[in-house]
């Protein structure tokens, strides 16, 4: 009798969560011109409309890029930071480390307001490379936890092994190190993708005037009307924030299971 | 000619000294083992050597070069670890050949070489798999071909066995001092067992405390240990405050109060000197206990009486008393054990019997 309660409540919870998700990808391929129900037929026409959109796939193109390069620098200093901290002594390793990963701690409001006050006061003014900035150092937390955790799993004496084999520091961490390391570096760059691609927050704050990514491109769509372009929008969103980590998560397990025989 | 020597090495971290004034030569070719308790710096002075840690003084020189400002990479080592330490992601050939990449040999060259180093540890059949795949003595046989095969000055091994179990171990044991003679690398290892130091050794180093405790070969340090710290750690050994009663040509004899007077050759204490009080040794191997009554010729009888027994299997330790004294003997099996409350005698041959300095 509890459990079935509980068990029922548990259902609701997560039909109130996730229903309003999978109308949205429904309506996306309602061929009727209003995006609401009934639907009247399957059809694909709202894609092509994004695709036809030059505003949207501006937007795309931006996000796709500040994606890409807030993955490859973020996973790029996390894997530094991550050595550093585990392998060398560094002085003052413990306050680094709770710095690093602050901004997941603090509220991202208050985070994005405190970037763009300190480059006003330095007299720097909102670019592209500001909004990257803000996405790397939103999203380095992500990359150092997920690295960390597995480099301190990474035997010392494989390496050691390896430099007393005539590798250099340098030959050890690419013939060694990072091979160990890549699940962590694949998961940390996913996350970090994922997660700048669909921030809006922290986006609205820093983006340039007349550059939009696909989150603050469906923010101000709707302010003007609910297109079912959007909910199209949506479903690519959904495909690519879900689908690409899930396609990771398989490829590395395939890569584990095929290496254990 | 020496292959590697430490000429008066100290490593302290911090205010921890954990090596002391350590100097010490490994003869070209020959099996040295470092033995010690745990937290004796031997492992310390192995990664000196390795170049895993630096030096707070003194100077390491490998085939007559000083290799204090060399990093590892260049020092042309082989280490064999505790836990194997192979490359998870790389199959057991790829492991092998690591070594030989950075070494410019020839991919046909390298070939010919991994597979004669993994024929040297019996198992070429297993050149595609991943270590993964693998059992512990499988693992520590392919580390020691990956060590081997770039063809080190030095082959270190750092416990290599302690990770195996106990059968095993005996057989990974007699395999790799075969190896280690056939190919006649200067090998320095590390262990805290004292019958794989006595076993396997050329040259035994005994360590305690950040100090050599004594240089020699098994039978030297087994039968004439220089210090109490040696006798005990080698083997169970029984103790006695002695004195020197005479020195007669090659003979000294000596009283232990309470428990007998003996005479034994001067070769079994050769660091006595001229000092008159003594501790005699008595190894508890070599106490051997008859039933009440029995004699022998040129042999001590002491009679003693059953404590204890701790039953082994094909040994058993006693403990004994004679008089004040509370000794141990360890002894095979030979129907039944003796019990508890036996009275006996203990059979020494004054040979058997070593004299230190009193402390």
């Amino acid at each position: 009798m509890g459990w079935g309660l509980i068990r029922l409540y548990a259902i609701a919870v997560y039909g109130f969560m996730f229903l309003p998700v999978l109308v949205v990808v429904l309506l996306s391929f309602n061929a009727n011109q209003f995006g609401s129900f009934p639907m009247t037929g399957f059809s694909l026409r709202w894609f092509e409309a994004l695709w036809n959109n030059d505003a949207v796939m501006r937007a795309f193109r931006t996000s796709l890029i500040l994606g890409l390069m807030t993955a490859v620098i973020s996973t790029t200093l996390g894997i530094l930071a991550s050595l550093a901290l585990v392998r060398y002594r560094v002085p003052g390793r413990n306050l680094i480390t709770t710095a690093l990963i602050a901004p997941i701690l603090v509220p991202e409001v208050v985070l994005a307001v405190a970037l763009l006050l300190f480059l006003n006061w330095l007299g720097i003014g909102k670019s592209f490379v500001l909004l990257l900035a803000g996405h790397v150092v939103f999203t380095l937390p992500f990359v150092i936890l997920v690295v960390q955790a597995r480099l301190v799993s990474i035997r010392r004496d494989v390496e050691e092994a390896a430099l007393s084999l005539g590798a250099s520091p340098v030959q050890t961490f690419f013939a060694v190190t990072l091979p160990l390391l890549m699940p962590a570096v694949a998961a940390g760059a996913l996350f970090a993708f994922t997660i700048s691609f669909d921030d809006i927050t922290g986006t609205l704050f820093w983006k340039p005037g007349g550059v939009e990514t696909v989150p603050t491109q469906i923010f101000s769509m709707l302010r003007n009307s609910i297109s079912p372009e959007i909910n199209a929008l949506g479903t690519v969103m959904i495909v690519m924030t879900v689908g690409l980590p899930l396609l990771g998560a398989g490829i590395a397990r395939s890569l584990a299971t095929k290496r254990g025989k | 000619m020496a292959a590697v020597t430490l000429t008066d090495i100290v490593k302290r971290f911090g205010t921890f000294t954990a090596v002391q004034k350590m100097s010490l030569e490994i003869p070209a070719g020959s099996f040295c083992t470092l033995l010690g308790p745990s937290g004796c710096g031997k492992t310390t002075t192995l990664r000196m050597v390795a170049g895993l840690l630096d030096p707070t003084e003194g100077d390491i020189t490998i085939a007559g070069r000083r290799v204090n400002d060399i990093p590892i990479h260049k020092r042309n080592l082989g280490i064999v670890f505790q836990n194997y330490a192979l490359f998870p992601h790389r199959t057991v050939a790829e492991n092998v050949g690591f070594g030989l990449k950075y070494r410019g040999v020839t991919k046909a060259e390298a070939e010919r070489r991994v597979a004669q180093a993994l024929e040297l540890v019996q198992l070429p059949h297993l050149a595609d798999r991943y270590p993964k795949a693998l059992s512990g003595g499988q693992q520590q046989r392919i580390a020691l071909a990956r060590a081997v095969v770039i063809e080190p000055d030095v082959l270190l091994l750092d416990e290599p066995l302690s990770a195996l179990d106990a059968n095993l171990r005996e057989d990974m044991r007699v395999e790799l001092k075969n190896i280690q003679k056939r190919l006649g690398v200067t090998s320095i290892f590390v262990t805290h067992d004292q019958s794989e130091a006595l076993a396997m050794s050329d040259q035994v180093i005994v360590m305690s405390d950040g100090r050599v405790e004594q240089v020699g070969t098994p039978e030297e340090v087994y039968n004439t240990p220089a210090t109490e710290f040696v006798a005990r750690f080698l083997g169970a050994a029984n103790i006695l405050e002695a004195r020197v009663t005479a020195r007669q040509g090659d003979r000294i004899s000596l009283e232990a109060p309470g428990f007998t007077q003996v005479e034994i050759p001067r070769s079994r204490a050769p660091h006595l000197g001229d000092a008159t009080a003594a501790r005699l040794v008595v190894r508890a191997e070599k106490l051997v206990l008859m039933p009440e009554g029995s004699t022998a010729d040129a042999a001590l009888m002491i009679p003693a009486t059953v404590e204890a027994v701790d039953y082994q299997g094909q040994a058993a330790r006693y403990f004994l008393r004679v008089g004040d004294h509370a000794l141990q003997a360890i002894n095979m099996i030979d129907i039944a054990p003796f019990a508890a409350g036996d009275k006996v005698v203990l059979r020494l041959l004054p040979r058997d019997c070593a004299a230190l300095p009193a402390r």
